[in-house]
């Protein structure tokens, strides 16, 4: 099972300096995410979520505690480190899609292998299976502006998926979806999960992903307020 | 760096318009600096080549007395040719002069003038000498077009010469304006007049004396005879570095303007993608880039305009500049009256020196405006930055 962890949060507590005192997003967090899970940090606003998924992702680090991600302290790394990390081994997913408006869905999708600086014909390869996951070979030559927002959201999966991560991050991944769209994105990822056995962690209110999680965790007031394993109520595509 | 590039030239792309404008107002300094420094380099040319052509050869001995611009000292100024001289004289790669003081009367008017006598048979400077060389009764005399403008007189005027012979008693003479020539070179025109040097010499009762030693372009003086002071082409054109070197003072402050114009659209550009691409910038930092290497990426990106701009103005520019070349630029002035070696036709020279130094002061200029907006990112919170949220 130890081998098998990918993310192991022990005592965390995240604070956020502010005028008069700190304000406190995480504390005392204690919590381990393994291979191919299909998990989410489930919450209201300001639970601490988005923050605990920022942690995990090495885009911020613990004021206290530890975090510890596929075998790195996220509180150690360098930025230098920290960046090699999320170029190796982690995928992000967000909300509002992040895409480069001025590249086309090849070319966002090719991003992450670039910085791999995985050889051109390899990098071909890659991006047309990745975009055959997600159903948008015949969108190669789109730019994100012409898509739709369902598609675009498949796009961002498809970049991070690409590179084949250990575990990818997505924080409200539907928020801005159409319910038909999101059934759809959160398929392709359980498929995913399914296939390629990567780990997902989302942050999430949304009712549509949590219907699909295998683990739901709680989160309140930035402390964990239960955490449950679940059979998932959406397993159509399985 | 091949990421980078692609980058870059995809964000200017799609940045559309605003590059558009950037790239012209660059590219517009880079033509503008280009074209001014190379009338500059133009003119230097110039006035130094009309002024061996025409005055000082490829370098003079004067005699150690002789102050060009102080008149009083030119009746002590002479001296018996220097028998090392003579071979040299006679091989045609050194010439003589003679320079005194006198006063012409043209139209009834008094006019001082240097008195200079040149050899008839020289070959050293582009004087038309052998004009001299007539049978008349009056003194023949060769004038610049400066002074013949200057003094009204034309070919064939006569008009009466007095001077002070070497032993102090003065002396006049009619003389006879046998041509007039036009060289670009105030100095050897305004207030000269050029008769034969035996001529001179026998007026002043001075024979062998010269003030002057004036060489070929190429000759290589090895011996400097004593009482005689060497005046090398590079100390002779001094005057023309100086007010090149003062003119360029002034043209600075214009290319400045040209640069902190084009500046201030890249830094204006800089700000406003630092502030409306954060999520980008998050992005970037989300899929493994430090944010030191995002600002590296808008620095490079800002830095590109330089690029974008030397290619316009290739294609604009060059035209332009080979046009300006070939045709020159007419002053809209008379420049005789500068007081200087100046043609009215500048033609610019550019050197490949020249573009080489524009292009990179303007890139190394664009990358650093480009990198002053650029080091906030270095400050971001790239968490803030995904959401957008201004900081």
């Amino acid at each position: 099972m130890e081998e098998s962890k990918v993310v192991s949060v022990r005592k965390l507590l995240k604070q956020f300096p502010m005028a008069k005192e700190p304000f406190t997003a995480l504390s005392d967090v204690s919590i381990e995410f393994h291979q191919a899970e299909f998990a989410g940090l489930i919450g209201p606003s300001g639970s601490g979520k988005t923050t605990l998924l920022n942690i995990i992702g090495s885009l911020d680090v613990p004021t206290a505690g530890e975090a510890i991600v596929l075998g790195k302290s996220i509180g150690k790394l360098s930025a230098r480190e920290a960046a090699e990390l999320r170029r190796q081994k982690l995928g992000f997913i967000f909300q509002s899609y992040n895409l480069l408006a001025v590249h086309t869905v090849y070319e966002n999708v090719e991003f992450p292998l670039l910085l791999l600086r995985i050889p051109a014909a390899k990098r071909h390869k890659m991006v047309m299976e990745a975009l055959d996951w997600v159903g948008l070979t015949d969108k190669v030559h789109s730019r994100p502006p012409q898509l739709s927002g369902g598609q675009c959201q498949r796009v961002a999966i498809a970049r991070a998926m690409v590179k084949k991560p250990l575990l990818v991050l997505a924080d409200e991944p539907t928020a801005n979806l159409d319910a038909a769209n999101s059934h759809h994105i959160l398929q392709t990822m359980l498929s995913l999960n399914h296939e390629l056995k990567t780990s997902f962690i989302f942050a999430t209110h949304d009712d549509k992903v949590i219907s699909y999680l295998k683990r739901k965790v709680f989160l309140l007031d930035g402390r964990i307020d239960r955490d449950e394993m679940v059979t998932p109520v959406n397993t159509a595509v399985l | 760096m091949k990421l980078a590039i692609k980058l870059a030239y995809r964000n200017l792309i799609g940045a559309g318009l605003r590059t558009v404008l950037n790239v012209t107002v660059l590219s517009f300094s880079f033509v503008m600096i280009i074209w001014m420094k190379g009338l500059m380099s133009g003119w230097d040319h110039q006035a130094k080549t009309d002024m061996m052509k025409w005055e000082i050869g490829g370098g003079q001995l004067w005699h150690q007395s002789y102050d060009p611009l102080d008149p009083l000292t030119w009746f002590d100024s002479y001296a018996t040719l220097p028998p090392s001289m003579e071979t040299h004289i006679n091989q045609g790669d050194m010439m003589g002069m003679l320079v005194v003081q006198g006063t012409v009367f043209p139209q009834g008017r008094m006019l001082p003038v240097a008195l200079k006598g040149i050899e008839l048979q020289q070959q050293i400077l582009a004087i038309p000498t052998q004009l001299l060389d007539t049978a008349t009764e009056a003194v023949p005399a060769l004038i610049g077009e400066i002074m013949a403008k200057s003094s009204g007189l034309k070919t064939g005027d006569r008009m009466a010469l007095r001077w002070r012979n070497a032993f102090g008693t003065f002396d006049a003479a009619d003389v006879e304006i046998a041509g007039i020539f036009s060289s670009n070179v105030p100095q050897a025109e305004q207030g000269q007049l050029y008769i034969a040097l035996d001529r001179l010499q026998q007026m002043m009762e001075l024979p062998d004396a010269v003030t002057i030693l004036t060489y070929k372009e190429g000759f290589k003086i090895n011996e400097i005879p004593d009482g005689w002071v060497h005046q090398t082409k590079s100390m002779l054109t001094r005057q023309v570095d100086q007010m090149i070197k003062t003119k360029s003072v002034g043209q600075s402050i214009l290319y400045f303007i040209l640069l902190l114009l084009a500046m201030l659209a890249i830094f204006d550009t800089q700000v406003l993608s630092v502030f409306r691409r954060q999520k980008e910038i998050g992005t970037y930092v989300a899929l493994g880039y430090t944010r030191k290497d995002v600002v590296g990426l808008f620095t490079f990106e800002g830095s590109m305009h330089a690029v974008f701009a030397a290619a316009l103005s290739m294609v604009y520019g060059l035209p332009f500049l080979a046009w300006q070349a070939r045709v020159g630029w007419t002053l809209p002035v008379d420049a005789s009256e500068f007081g200087m070696a100046m043609a009215q036709t500048l033609y610019p020279v550019y050197s490949a020196g020249l573009v080489v130094t524009t292009v990179l002061i303007v890139t190394i200029t664009t990358a650093i405006v480009s990198y002053l907006p650029a080091r906030k990112i270095a400050k971001m919170n790239p968490t803030d930055a995904l959401r957008g949220k201004i900081q």
